[in-house]
């Protein structure tokens, strides 16, 4: 047997008493692939940060090419060929590709001066070695995320990388995009760099993976060749629980006024002749590739970008959405696709995110905030929602992402929404948390709102929604309603490519 | 979920750890003047010397704490002081009859009143049009903001101060009522209406809001611009009644009075806690943080302090408040991080 490449024993990391690692072996061979997966929260970070010496065990064993370490350091780790490409991939967005390659070695070198070319040779070589070409003199804040990460990879071969870890490497990517990472992995492998591929994405850890590793609670619950694993298992593994999907439905009655009609909507630039109803109860989903104008009809909807042409009818009466003011007045709620950033307000209080858009609505005779009816609205959603939380005078950042998310819906729901518009309402959620948002929306249908998710996640828009848009270049080239195959829909898209 | 749950976290207090620690600064601080100072600085005669000078301070400091809560900054509350209040004293020097009546008096009084807030309102309404419309850093737009209002203060008076407010005006500035100063009341009147506008108005809760996360209260319906112009117009009238309680307290405008009071109301309101980034601060903080300030600048003048050194001493003071506020922040930010970490585990 080959010696292993890494190997930690019986790993204990403690965070203020709360176990984030608890007893976790991990043995990795030269040249192998490893997934290692897991819902938010699971110990997946502390794990890899582990190996990479930027966290220190509290007990344990950690030994690099057989090479024990007592107090390793992310130096020494990067000397024994352990390379970690975050999420953010830590490049210098406002330097060229070849600057964010080569700037190592030329710092090494201890020049005085830049050496252009031979900067561009060394990054030039750095690409061929993966096999991509990607223009040396482009910015990296110019670049697509793939080409980015592309180029991360790169980076991280330049130091003599034995092991790549990629957190969750495929989150921001398409289809094909996914598919060329997943090349490049292979790549790697001929070459005996072995790959730990840290995700949550169930079909991507079944397709490239060969051993995987999946934690819970900090602990490791299940570990084989990935060919003994389904989606079934590993949802179980990294839930605790049996999750099934069921398809929902929607029966219309064909008499009824929609709630929304969107009647030939467009915005010079952006999109055009966008048209459909959406009833009281259903579910629909907008879908297409990056950049199909799919997030541009959301902020129309939501009056941030007010449209040029074309009308909305909401209870069959015409409205004028022409601002954030007059959508929240009528009723319309728009989730975000980036929720830290657009829907939360990390440092404020739980409470302070759940009341935000109705300040004017809480209000008492003096035009005073009235603070009892205020914290009674909050009790309320905590309450409905099962917000876990000791106190809603906590920051918001103190909660988990399933729960923030949740936070971001009572906001809504206490400003009495109707029409909700979610973009990517699961993007970066584990798989607990998305079905009880995926359960939620349907609760919100079932009470009578109509929903509208904008996702490029196939199975969450085919599972979830009773009809299916298809967005390409501003217009909605088609519909897919009631009993519709979900690889007619993702071929569909594969071929807009 | 579960561990969560069976251990609440809960973050650290901060904003009232901000204030004890703000509150144990100030009792320092009088401790220590009065020692230095023994048989001078505890006496009637100080503290209603401290009662007149403060307010106009603690006026300007509100007022930037309105907009330091938004995320910004108004550097021009002294430009618009200087120059609303030299409108409203050539309005009751030059423009006033010879031999007025007691009922003229007052009526100029009035008028030059009402010009000052008028043109106050304009000068905040400059400031957040340009901030909210144009995106330029409220530091750029108020620095420049700030040289204007200067300058025209400049060509209004060419310089020379306008002396000899009438007689009632003066006693807004330097009058008594039940023994207290009157610039004291005015203080605390206006402390206590900000105070009401920031905890108990929706102006006031969005502005909060703003300044934590202007694009997460875009996306949340909140008016972004109109509620930045009214923080700029709140500021700027602020200003206007301070620059007002300046010239009724001195008996004359001058286009270059209190230079030194912008730097020093930046230094009330980071010594009050008040985020430097936005979202967080508090009325009573930058009324303890004015006093406090008012302690240590009226034990220095007693101790024959050089009054050359003074520029010097309120800069060092203010880059150790800002060091010192750096260094609480990194502990809290470790704080967080080992929540966080907990966090994780959940």
């Amino acid at each position: 047997m080959i010696a292993p490449l890494v190997e930690v024993k019986n790993i204990h990391k403690r965070f203020s008493g709360v176990y984030a690692l608890s007893d976790v072996s991990l043995s990795i061979a030269p040249g192998e692939i490893r997934c290692l997966a897991g819902e938010n929260g699971c110990g997946k970070s502390s794990l890899i940060k582990t190996i990479a010496g930027v966290y220190q065990p509290d007990e344990g064993q950690i030994i690099l090419n057989g090479q024990m370490y007592d107090n390793l350091r992310p130096i020494d780790a990067i000397h024994e060929g352990i390379q970690v490409i975050y999420q953010d991939f830590s490049l210098f967005p406002n330097l060229t590709v070849a600057e964010n390659l080569a700037i190592n070695s030329q710092l090494e070198q201890g020049r005085k001066l830049v050496n252009w070319a031979d900067m561009e040779r060394t990054a030039q070589s750095a690409l061929a070695h993966i096999k991509v070409d990607i223009p040396l003199r482009s910015r990296v804040e110019t670049l697509s995320v793939a080409n980015r990460q592309l180029v991360a990879i790169a980076r991280a071969l330049l130091h003599n990388a034995k092991l790549v870890i990629m957190d969750e490497p495929t989150t921001a990517l398409t289809h094909n995009e996914v598919d060329s990472l997943f090349e490049v992995i292979s790549e790697l492998k001929s070459e005996g760099i072995a790959t730990l591929f840290v995700s949550h994405k169930l079909r991507e850890v079944l397709d490239i993976s060969e051993k995987l590793t999946i934690l819970r609670n900090g602990r490791k619950v299940s570990e084989g060749e990935t060919n003994e694993y389904d989606e079934a298992s590993i949802t179980y593994h990294m839930t605790g629980r049996h999750i099934s999907g069921n398809q929902f439905t929607f029966d219309a009655t064909d008499d009824e006024i929609p709630l929304l009609s969107v009647d030939k909507l467009g915005r010079e630039g952006a999109f055009e002749n966008v048209s459909f109803n959406l009833s009281s109860g259903e579910i629909i989903g907008i879908t297409g590739l990056l950049g199909s104008g799919r997030t541009e009809v959301a902020l129309t909807l939501f009056g941030i970008h007010p449209a040029n042409s074309g009308r909305m009818l909401i209870d069959g009466r015409e409205v004028l959405i022409d601002s954030v003011d007059a959508a929240l007045k009528a009723g319309i709620a728009y989730v975000p696709e980036d929720r830290l950033i657009e829907g939360l307000f990390l440092e404020r209080s739980i409470g302070d995110n759940i009341i935000v858009s109705i300040l004017d609505r809480i209000k008492d005779r003096m035009k005073f905030i009235d603070f009892k009816k205020a914290s009674s609205i909050i009790e309320t959603w905590i309450d409905t929602l099962k917000i876990a939380t000791p106190n809603s005078e906590n920051p918001a950042q103190s909660l988990s992402g399933g729960n923030q998310q949740r936070v971001v819906l009572a906001k809504w729901l206490a400003a009495e929404s109707r029409i909700f518009i979610l973009n990517g309402p699961t993007v970066g959620v584990d798989v607990g948390s998305k079905l009880e948002i995926h359960t939620r929306l349907r609760e919100l249908a079932s009470n009578g709102a109509g929903i509208i998710i904008m996702s490029d996640d196939m199975p969450e828009v085919v599972q979830n929604c009773n009809r299916v848009f298809v967005m390409h270049k501003g217009q909605i080239i088609r519909e897919y309603k009631d009993d519709f195959v979900e690889d007619q829909l993702i071929s569909e898209i594969e071929n807009l490519k | 979920m579960k561990i969560l749950s069976n251990s609440p976290i809960k973050l650290p207090k901060t904003k009232d750890n901000n204030l004890n620690r703000l509150i144990i600064i100030s009792i320092v601080i009088f401790v220590l003047m009065a020692i230095l100072n023994p048989g001078k600085f505890i006496t009637m005669r100080n503290f209603r010397s401290m009662s007149y000078s403060f307010p106009e301070l603690g006026l300007l400091s509100l007022g930037l704490t309105i907009c330091m809560i938004t995320g910004g900054i108004d550097l021009s509350i002294v430009g618009t002081a200087n120059l609303t209040s030299i409108l409203a004293a050539k309005l009751m020097v030059e423009a006033m009859p010879e031999n007025p009546t007691s009922a003229i008096i007052a009526l100029y009084i009035f008028l030059a009143v009402g010009v000052a807030f008028i043109f106050g309102i304009i000068a905040g309404l400059i400031n957040g049009y340009l901030v909210s419309t144009f995106h330029i850093h409220p530091v750029l737009v108020t620095l420049g903001t700030w040289q204007v209002f200067s300058g025209i203060a400049i060509i209004i008076t060419r310089g020379y101060a306008i002396p000899n407010l009438p007689k009632p005006f003066l006693f807004v500035g330097n009058g008594r009522f039940l023994g207290l100063a009157m610039p004291l009341y005015i203080f605390l009147a206006l402390a206590i209406v900000v105070a009401v506008l920031l905890r108990k108005t929706q102006f006031g809760r969005s502005i909060y809001f703003i300044g934590t996360n202007a694009t997460a209260a875009r996306f949340a319906g909140i008016r972004v611009r109109k509620m930045l112009m009214r923080a700029y117009v709140s500021s700027a009238l602020l200003a206007s009644t301070a620059g007002l309680l300046m010239i009724s307290r001195t008996n004359q405008a001058k286009a270059d009075y209190g230079r030194s009071y912008i730097l020093q109301a930046v230094l009330v309101n980071l010594l009050a806690g008040v985020n430097w980034h936005g979202g967080f601060g508090r009325v009573i903080g930058v009324a303890i943080a004015v006093v406090t300030l008012q302690f240590l600048s009226s034990g220095f003048n007693m101790l024959r302090f050089n009054n050359f050194a003074r520029d010097f001493t309120w800069g060092v003071f203010l880059i150790s408040i800002m060091i010192f506020n750096h260094l609480m922040n990194e502990r809290k930010n470790r704080l967080e991080a080992d929540i966080a970490g907990a966090k994780s585990v959940e």
